[in-house]
């Protein structure tokens, strides 16, 4: 066993780290005051993103990619999760599910998205399906040898700026001994499609400028040629290439609560109450030792998660835990960070009541944490017949 | 021509510097380092002065632990070509004396057959500012300090200065030694492939002996200890009074 970072991987942060400070961190006021990002800033971040090799750093090198390991792209993410989402956004990273376009699609989306010239949005949920996924009402259906979809999206990301969105949809329904089940096929849309629409969706409180969206399909008409995957075959694409994004949600949570835990820290070695330091109470001082006891803790599980992809070893579960605990870690951090902080923490001069609020998300997207301790649960106790 | 730029290993200028409790220097156990910005400042001038192609090679070279090594792979991944390793001393709390490095460096610079030595002006550890003086005067080439502007033309390069009050440009022969001021450059990032580049490159390993050079200290640290703590200032609440203070108070006016 080894622990340590190559020198490779070094640099690789303090890279990231860097450009996180630099790039980053200036602008992240004025997004959180205005709730968007300016395009200038966004394309600018783009444009040194591209130029540093970093674009799409999670693609093989054969598509044009850097070909980071599963263990390398979560310590890049873990550094961006430092930084506002909004704004970290542009540090592009396509959805990797991209590597499963063929023929066409290759020259239309894959590569396209790789170099940073389309952007990607990804689309399950839906109003009345959100867990469920397979609960979807969203449709297409045959009609004169194309497909014709129907149905609306919610709290899609980045659909705002996406030029093409990543949908899935029911087409169809299998009777099983479980009762009917939905046959699921992933598209590929560009945005200006006759039927679709990209709306704003709600005002979250969480990442503020990082939008989510509502897409609406009225009789969307797409070829075959838009089919992402096999007809019917979407919870294969989905199963084969999502399956590790929640390590996105555990490494930017890590990245955060370190961030948020250095100025608790300082601001317990310096703040006076009493006249002494309050870290010197001991009712700040362990609030201090737990939290950067579960930062390690996350941080070691999500790393061990990656490091389980990359090796080819099964990792379902170790994900699910690591995205499980790492998110709830970050709301306890952020939340004793605020407390150590005092009425300060609460108000907009600093960023501490930010980061307690953009932490609420992250136990609910890409899979509750209701729904990661059902997936470890059902992996332990299902081969047991329980 | 080829191009030397030491870099040194110093002390993260992020890091809340802290005297070790014996007072002899600053404790540097477990906290972050990193190259000495202005020696990245060099990095990135002797690279763009590549690009340009008014310089063939960039070599750099770092004299201390064997920890320099990371100094190195960053200078490589930023661009240099390769890099030397003078494995000085064991201890990271041991300080390599400018005149050693100074000695070291001209070893290097003639054993590399170097047209040019770009550095920082100075590491921010200790604050020296000496090594480029002494080893322009150990070499014989001509040296132009604090460096804002760096033009290469032919058996000459026009310098301009940071100096008290202003800029002076001055020329000077080549060969020569630049020490390079804050304002010269903005270092790059190392870019992703360059950094999956690095590790290919060559980086030697020497020691001071390789260059018959003594590195034993000449100095010795007396004390150490943190600067005074900052007095709290005082609000004041109209022009008026500040003038005021500032006359009789103060008397700085
Ligand atoms: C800001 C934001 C951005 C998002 N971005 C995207 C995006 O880009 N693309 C996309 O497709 N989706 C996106 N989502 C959707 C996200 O994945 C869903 O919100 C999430 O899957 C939960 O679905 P839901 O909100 O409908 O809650 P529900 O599924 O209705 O859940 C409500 C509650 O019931 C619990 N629950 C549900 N089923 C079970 C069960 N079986 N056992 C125990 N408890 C259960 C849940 O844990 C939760 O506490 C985003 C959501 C948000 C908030
Ligand atoms: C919205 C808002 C409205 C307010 N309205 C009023 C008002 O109308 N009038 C008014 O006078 N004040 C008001 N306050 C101030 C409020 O009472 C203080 O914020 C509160 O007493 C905490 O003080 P502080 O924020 O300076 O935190 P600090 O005292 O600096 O505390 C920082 C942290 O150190 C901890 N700590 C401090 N001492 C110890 C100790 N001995 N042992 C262990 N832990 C310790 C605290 O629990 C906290 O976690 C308001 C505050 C807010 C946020």
């Amino acid at each position: 066993m080894h622990f340590g970072l190559s020198d490779e991987q070094e640099m690789i942060v303090s890279t990231v780290r860097d450009f996180v400070e630099r790039e980053i961190y200036p602008h992240e006021a004025e997004v959180e005051r205005t709730g968007a990002v300016p395009p200038d800033l966004a394309a600018g971040i783009k444009r040194k993103v591209i130029d540093l090799g970093f674009y799409a750093c999670n693609f093989p090198e054969s598509v044009g990619g850097a070909g980071l390991s599963h263990l390398d792209f979560a310590l890049v993410e873990r550094e961006l999760g430092r930084g506002s989402m909004a704004l970290t956004h542009f540090f592009g990273r396509p959805q990797n599910i991209l590597m499963a376009c063929t023929g066409d699609q290759i020259e239309r989306y894959l590569l396209p998205a790789v170099r940073g010239e389309r952007m990607d949005a990804l689309a399950m949920t839906e109003p009345g399906a959100g867990s469920d996924v397979r609960g979807m009402s969203c449709s297409a259906v045959r009609e004169g040898g194309d497909w014709v979809l129907n149905g609306t999206k919610h709290f899609i990301s980045g659909a705002d700026h996406a030029d093409f969105v990543i949908v899935f949809v029911a087409t169809g329904v299998d009777d099983t001994p479980h009762g009917p089940k939905k046959r699921i096929t992933c598209f590929l849309v560009d945005r200006g499609t006759p039927g679709f629409t990209i709306r704003p969706g709600y005002r979250s409180v969480s990442h503020r400028g990082y939008a989510n969206c509502i897409l609406d399909f009225d009789g969307c008409r797409l070829p075959d040629a838009q089919v992402l995957g096999e007809v019917d075959g979407g919870f294969a694409v989905m199963n084969e290439w999502l399956y590790a994004t929640r390590i996105t949600v555990a490494t930017m949570a890590v990245g955060r609560a370190r961030r948020v835990f250095d100025m608790a820290l300082a601001h317990a070695a310096e703040r006076k109450q009493f006249g002494q330091q309050i870290g010197k109470f001991q009712g700040v001082g362990f609030q201090i030792a737990d939290m950067v006891t579960e930062i390690d803790a996350a941080d070691w599980l999500t790393l061990a998660a990656a490091w389980r992809l990359d090796q080819g070893l099964p990792a379902n579960r170790e994900i699910a835990s690591a995205k499980l605990y790492a998110s709830e870690m970050l709301a306890r951090v952020t939340d004793r960070a605020l407390q150590i902080f005092g009425g300060m923490g609460l108000m907009d001069d600093l960023p501490i009541e930010r980061f307690w609020r953009d932490a609420r998300v992250e136990r609910i997207w890409d899979g509750t944490s209701e729904i990661q301790r059902h997936i470890i649960a059902r992996d332990l106790l299902r081969p047991l017949g329980a | 021509m080829k191009v030397l730029v030491p870099v040194k290993r110093v002390i993260d200028y992020n890091v809340k510097v802290r005297v070790k409790a014996d007072g002899s220097g600053v404790d540097l156990a477990n906290v972050k380092m990193s190259m000495n910005p202005f020696d990245e400042i060099a990095v990135e001038e002797a690279i763009r002065m590549k690009e340009k192609g008014a310089v063939e090679e960039v070599i750099a070279v770092s004299i201390g632990v064997k920890q320099a090594q990371e100094t190195l792979r960053t200078a490589l991944a930023m661009g240099a070509d390769r890099a030397i390793l003078v494995v000085a001393a064991d201890d990271v709390h041991q300080d390599i004396e400018p005149l050693a490095v100074a000695k070291i460096l001209k070893a290097v610079a003639e054993a590399e057959g170097v047209g040019m030595v770009l550095c920082g002006k100075q590491a921010i550890d200790n604050d020296m500012n000496a090594t480029g003086q002494m080893l322009a005067a150990l070499l014989g080439w001509s040296q132009a300090t604090f460096a804002s502007k760096i033009e290469i033309e032919g058996e000459e390069a026009k310098v301009t200065r940071e100096v008290d009050g202003g800029l002076q440009t001055i020329k000077v022969k080549m060969p020569a030694i630049v020490s390079v001021d804050l304002r010269l450059n903005e270092p790059r990032y190392a870019s992703l492939p360059n950094i999956m580049k690095a590790k290919k490159k060559p980086l030697d390993e020497k020691t001071p002996a390789d260059f018959g050079v003594d590195v034993t200290p000449r100095l010795s640290v007396v004390k150490t200890t943190e600067p005074e703590a900052r007095k709290a200032g005082v609000m004041v609440g109209s022009v008026d009074e500040l003038i005021a203070k500032l006359k009789d108070e103060a008397g700085v006016i």
